[in-house]
């Protein structure tokens, strides 16, 4: 968690407007509040959560990413964080897209399917991966879309959404995906970290 | 009532431009306070009451001995902890504990002024009590803070006031009254004025007070404060101090004797005629009409930051239209946080021991506070 809270604050510019989408308990919004930014906002969908939020004083929205992020204007927050959640949603497209209209840059971070210790558990065992970042069985998991750090890469260049960087970790090993080492990383890193617009 | 009890009182000279186009001028503001205020004058919370409150939001009401309407979230200790803030509240004009309102006698004649007095609206409440905060030489509210009717004020007061509060909580509230809240208040405002002792509103004159009237009134507004759940759980149909039905139109049932308790004990402590301008008051709210239908603009000017909370059970005031105030800040970046609180009681989960609701907003305010105290510094 620590490494991701790192990459994600190093990508970002300091004194600028954040959305954090998903939210959770406000951790990272912490996080980036006393290393990076006064100015960030949360939206997140549970109530107990949202709570936990505003009693640690984080402005946070209680809502749902699918249907609540039409209400903020066009480019209205300078990075807008979507931190491990976009396999969780009904259409990851159109979250992707909403994202890209309320932030001028977007980071997503996913959690990779494509990992080799995720491969080998289907390969091997037969039965659905369950790992330390992934750790629900698949009747009660709420990860709708999993997909790999190879499916969002095509992604992006079939839709047209440049990337600025992206960024594979591995344990606490940090390292850079480019075109040429896609696969490679693809295979061996757990976590797939990505600074986008549209 | 205007009781003869020493309330804290200020006359504002200043004429007052009503809505209705009517200008009043040296009339009364009762208030309270509760606190100190710090030397900096940076702890100074405005609450604002709802249609039945007054100035009396803590400790004992000297006039009902009763509880202060928001003793749960104000107080020693409380979420809004009056060992830290400085909590201001002023009964609004229109109303009945001491501020200008229809039971306000008309020094000239040596009556109350009934329905003479004219057609207030919450814009007005919240300008008469800005003079308050003015003679109280108080440059910024930490906050403003309100739920119902109180609600509507803090929204019409940061749209009035965009510089006078760092911190706006509105809850359990509306921009603009509903139809369905319209026909809730114009139901009780029927039911005073067919009573044959509200004397179209000069009752006083008489010695009259259209007592069953403002009853029928209060039990009809008190359902529509609870939800079908809450009445369920905690009446069903238990029957009131009896085994078996009378066949009569007695109280059988305990709702029906909680209602007429509730009607009974309110017609001693409130004004029928404040209960008809008060409801219209409310009535006539429409914050985004004031601002050319966008309300929006009602905010655009100010850096106030927001804190919106609804009720799970709130049929009233539902979540929905909460949540158009949070969308209508969100689409300017206002600074705004949302939460509905999961709550059984209905409208008057703001009023009750709801846990989480108290622990929320009292843990808000006091990390906002230090916050916002840190940037200072």
């Amino acid at each position: 968690m620590k490494e991701e809270f790192n990459i994600i604050s190093n990508l970002i510019e300091e004194n600028t407007r954040v959305l954090d989408v998903g939210c959770g308990n406000g951790d990272l919004m912490k996080f980036l509040q006393e290393n990076k930014t006064k100015d960030i906002r949360g939206l997140e969908i549970s109530k107990e959560k949202v709570q936990n939020c505003l009693s640690k004083g984080l402005t946070v929205i209680e809502g749902n990413a699918e249907s609540d992020l039409k209400q903020f204007p066009k480019s209205s927050f300078d990075y807008v964080i979507l931190s491990q959640t976009l396999q969780a949603f009904l259409n990851p497209e159109l979250v992707i897209n909403e994202l890209l209209k309320v932030g001028k840059k977007v980071i997503v971070t996913i959690p990779n399917f494509g990992y080799w210790r995720v491969r080998l558990q289907l390969l091997f065992k037969g039965t659905m991966p369950v790992t330390e970042n992934l750790p629900h069985e698949w009747y009660n998991t709420p990860n709708l879309h999993m997909c790999t750090i190879k499916d969002f890469y095509n992604f992006c260049s079939s839709k047209n959404i440049k990337i600025f960087k992206s960024i594979a970790l591995k344990k606490s090993r940090i390292s850079e995906i480019n075109k040429s080492n896609l696969n490679y990383k693809n295979l061996d890193s757990h976590l797939g970290i990505f600074l986008i617009e549209s | 009532m205007n009781k003869n009890i020493d309330t804290k009182k200020i006359i504002i000279s200043n004429p007052l431009k009503l809505d209705c186009g009517k200008e009043i001028n040296n009339f009364p503001i009762a208030y309270e306070t509760y606190g100190e205020l710090n030397s900096e004058k940076s702890n100074a919370i405005l609450v604002f009451h709802a249609l039945t409150g007054d100035q009396y939001v803590s400790g004992k009401n000297p006039i009902t001995n009763k509880d202060g309407w928001w003793n749960y979230v104000v107080g020693e200790n409380k979420p809004i902890d009056t060992n830290k803030f400085f909590v201001i509240c002023a009964n609004v004009i229109g109303g009945c504990m001491g501020s200008y309102g229809p039971s306000t006698i008309n020094e000239s004649t040596g009556k109350q002024i009934g329905t003479d007095f004219p057609i207030i609206t919450i814009n007005d409440m919240v300008n008469a009590q800005y003079e308050l905060i003015k003679y109280l030489e108080i440059e910024k509210l930490f906050a403003v803070v309100g739920g119902s009717m109180g609600g509507m004020q803090v929204l019409q007061f940061v749209a009035n006031f965009p510089d006078k509060a760092k911190l706006a909580i509105p809850i359990a509230c509306t921009s603009s009254h509903s139809a369905q809240n319209i026909a809730f208040n114009e139901l009780g405002r029927q039911a005073i004025m067919a009573d044959s002792k509200w004397e179209n509103g000069f009752y006083s004159n008489y010695k009259l007070n259209p007592d069953k009237g403002l009853a029928v009134a209060r039990m009809a507004a008190h359902i529509t404060y609870l939800s079908e759940k809450g009445l369920q759980e905690k009446f069903g149909r238990k029957l009131q101090d009896r085994d078996s039905l009378r066949y009569g139109f007695e109280a059988d049932f305990q709702i029906e004797s909680y209602l007429r308790y509730q009607g009974s004990v309110f017609v001693d402590r409130f004004d029928a005629n404040s209960y008809l301008y008060i409801t219209r008051a409310m009535d006539y709210f429409d914050l985004s009409k004031q601002y050319k239908g966008n309300l929006s603009d009602a905010f655009k000017e100010t850096k106030t930051k927001f804190f919106v909370i609804s009720f799970t059970s709130d049929w009233l005031y539902p979540t929905s239209e909460n949540r158009e105030i949070v969308i209508a800040l969100n689409s300017i970046g206002a600074d705004v946080g949302f939460v509905e609180i999961e709550s059984d009681k209905g409208h008057d989960s703001f009023l009750l021991d709801v846990p989480s609701f108290l622990k929320t907003l009292g843990d808000y305010i006091n990390s906002t506070y230090k916050v916002i105290n840190e940037r200072r510094i």
